[in-house]
């Protein structure tokens, strides 16, 4: 078996004359967690569904567990397992009778010991005989993401599994996206967060107006722009002035009597740094490096913040967020 | 396993699933065996008497009663179709390869038994309220298949409607026509005794001929010939119309 889990080349996909997947590629390498990070209306739900054979796309090829989606529809769903963006599980049956259907449904047989066992890695042992409409929104989304590992798929999508959990839920969320993992599973992840996608996935892309604008790891996202740069704190006005004279590199900002210097977040050039501070007798009362996360990555992409809003043309470096922006166009996700 | 087998095998998961949510669902329950049983009261105790019907009022009135029956349950089979195909749970059965038609098929078989249910509590109860057949047992049979044909092919036309549906309320109100469709046929009051206009379409409308069919056969009387072929051809064509329906929408939004 080859080692790709999911192949992509070309896939483009518009509703009418709106363009929602505009010639996006990339590859999953088998065990492996892929992140697909953007905005709402970006693409990613399109994706999922043209991955996961609800939704034919108008070009390109799409090869999942090393089979075409198109052409070989029914080997391709009984090698993968879906968690969409809404819980998919019947509100009228228990959570015991959910993991039943799947079990026969799948054939498989006896299935009491998978599905206790599926209770009981999700702690939904205690509800297990309730009806899941009285669920709460994480149970919910552990009955949906246990209902989905029924039978063992190799790959698994999950398009935006934390959307609306509460913090607590959302560690429990990635705790069992890394034990998958561990058991060799592929995870295909959709996201906003990029905290999520920086927690869990092996690869990023990130996805703007139906194209992949970046892909790589987290730390290759970071490396692509620069801005690590050290944050020094004064207590005063003066203060602050004569260490702007002497650091001529560095940003002032008076109000925070702040100076934002550009480094490169080494020792010796940190070193260096705080010796000619020394030599001029100035001292700052904080002093941090700072090292750009995915939002700055984000930002220097796409042009825009990871809100619903794209703005075009925005100057990519100072497009602060709470600006308001000039040419605003809301787009949202419909399927 | 083969193709066919597979399609049962999803079919009869369906199927319980559809059943459980009728336990679950009270409202199911009352809709399609309570409020027929209701009505059934109030025309024959309470209007009953002031209808000049042949024969006594209950006779006359439960082949009606059992049309009713089954058109009131269909009103939770189109909310609850509709609720399938707008909530996620439609998106993990298509990505898990269950055969196509099983959840439609779980649907339609899940009403027909309820509606079924529903028809014999009506004419227990309508044994209960004075009701007397003169049908012979092979008259019993062929009301029991029209009974059958009725339910199936509503069941699919109601399966279509709330497959085009928008959403789960105007799904269970595109059933209204069917639930009011009896109460202008010969179900309570003879045809001949409307005003025109309304008899004209008391007389051409699906139900009449299916009451009549049935009443002809209850009651061990006379089954006249074009009743009987309009009604044969009604339900053929309810079940037709519903069946296609129902597909191509489901491919379309599935």
């Amino acid at each position: 078996m080859e080692n790709t889990a999911i192949a992509v080349t070309g896939l483009r996909k518009t509703y009418g004359d709106k363009v929602v997947l505009d010639g996006i590629g990339f590859e999953v390498a088998r065990g492996s967690v892929f992140s697909m990070l953007g905005p709402n209306g970006a693409g990613k739900t399109t994706t999922v569904n043209v991955l996961t054979t609800l939704l034919k796309a108008d070009a390109g090829t799409v090869r999942v567990a090393g089979h075409d989606v198109a052409a070989q529809t029914a080997k391709v769903r009984s090698a993968i397992g879906v968690t969409g963006q809404f819980a998919a599980v019947d509100e009228l049956l228990t959570g015991r009778e959910n993991l039943r259907m799947m079990a026969d449904l799948k054939r498989i047989r006896p299935a009491a010991p998978l599905v206790s066992r599926l209770l009981e890695r999700f702690e939904l042992s205690e509800a297990a005989d309730k009806q899941a409409s009285t669920y709460s929104g994480g149970m919910r989304r552990k009955l949906d993401l246990a209902m989905t590992l029924v039978g063992s798929p190799q790959i698994i999508f999950l398009d935006e599994p934390t959307t609306g959990l509460d913090p607590r839920s959302r560690r429990t969320m990635w705790d069992i996206v890394r034990e998958l993992v561990a058991e060799g599973t592929t995870i295909f992840l959709t996201t906003q967060y990029l905290e999520e996608a920086d927690q869990l996935a092996d690869r990023i892309a990130v996805l703007d107006g139906g194209r992949i604008v970046a892909e790589g790891t987290a730390e290759e996202l970071k490396r692509q722009i620069p801005g690590t740069h050290v944050r020094l704190k004064f207590a005063t006005l003066a203060e602050l002035d004569s260490a702007a004279r002497v650091l001529d590199t560095g940003t002032r900002d008076e109000a925070e009597l702040t100076l934002r210097v550009p480094s490169d977040g080494t020792s010796r050039s940190l070193r260096a740094l705080l010796d000619r501070l020394d030599e001029y007798s100035l001292n700052s009362e904080e002093f941090s490096v700072h090292t750009p996360d995915l939002d700055d990555v984000f930002l220097a992409l796409t042009g825009h913040a990871t809100t619903d809003t794209a703005t075009e043309n925005a100057p990519a470096a100072n497009a602060a967020p709470a600006a308001p922006a000039a040419n605003v166009t809301v787009t949202t996700e419909e399927n | 396993m083969s193709t066919a087998s597979t399609a049962l095998g999803d079919s009869a998961i369906m199927l319980r699933r559809n059943f459980r949510h009728t336990v679950r669902n009270p409202v199911t329950v009352f809709n399609a065996i309570l409020f027929p049983i209701v009505m059934m009261l109030m025309f024959v105790y309470v209007f009953g008497g002031a209808f000049k019907v042949p024969g006594s009022y209950v006779d006359y009135a439960v082949p009606g009663l059992i049309v009713m029956a089954i058109t009131y349950g269909l009103g939770p089979t189109a909310a609850s179709v509709n609720d399938d195909m707008t909530k996620g749970i439609i998106n993990r059965f298509k990505t898990m390869d269950v055969s196509r038609g099983a959840v439609l098929t779980g649907h339609v078989v899940a009403t027909t038994v309820r509606a079924l249910i529903a028809v014999g509590a009506i004419i227990g109860v309508g044994f209960a309220m004075g009701f007397r057949s003169h049908g012979s047992a092979l008259d019993w049979l062929a009301a029991l298949g029209l009974v059958l044909l009725l339910a199936f092919a509503t069941s699919w036309l109601t399966v279509a409607m709330g497959l085009s549906a928008k959403s789960v309320e105007s799904a269970g109100l595109a059933t209204v026509p069917l639930i009011m469709l009896p109460f202008l046929s010969s179900a309570f009051v003879p045809a001949a005794t409307m005003k025109t206009g309304v008899k004209q379409f008391a007389e051409y409308q699906p139900f009449t001929p299916i009451i009549e069919v049935l009443r002809g056969l209850l009651s061990g009387g006379h089954v006249s010939t074009s009743h009987t072929v309009q009604a044969l051809a009604w339900c053929v064509g309810f079940a037709l119309l519903g069946y296609v329906w129902a597909v191509s929408t489901f491919k379309k939004r599935a």
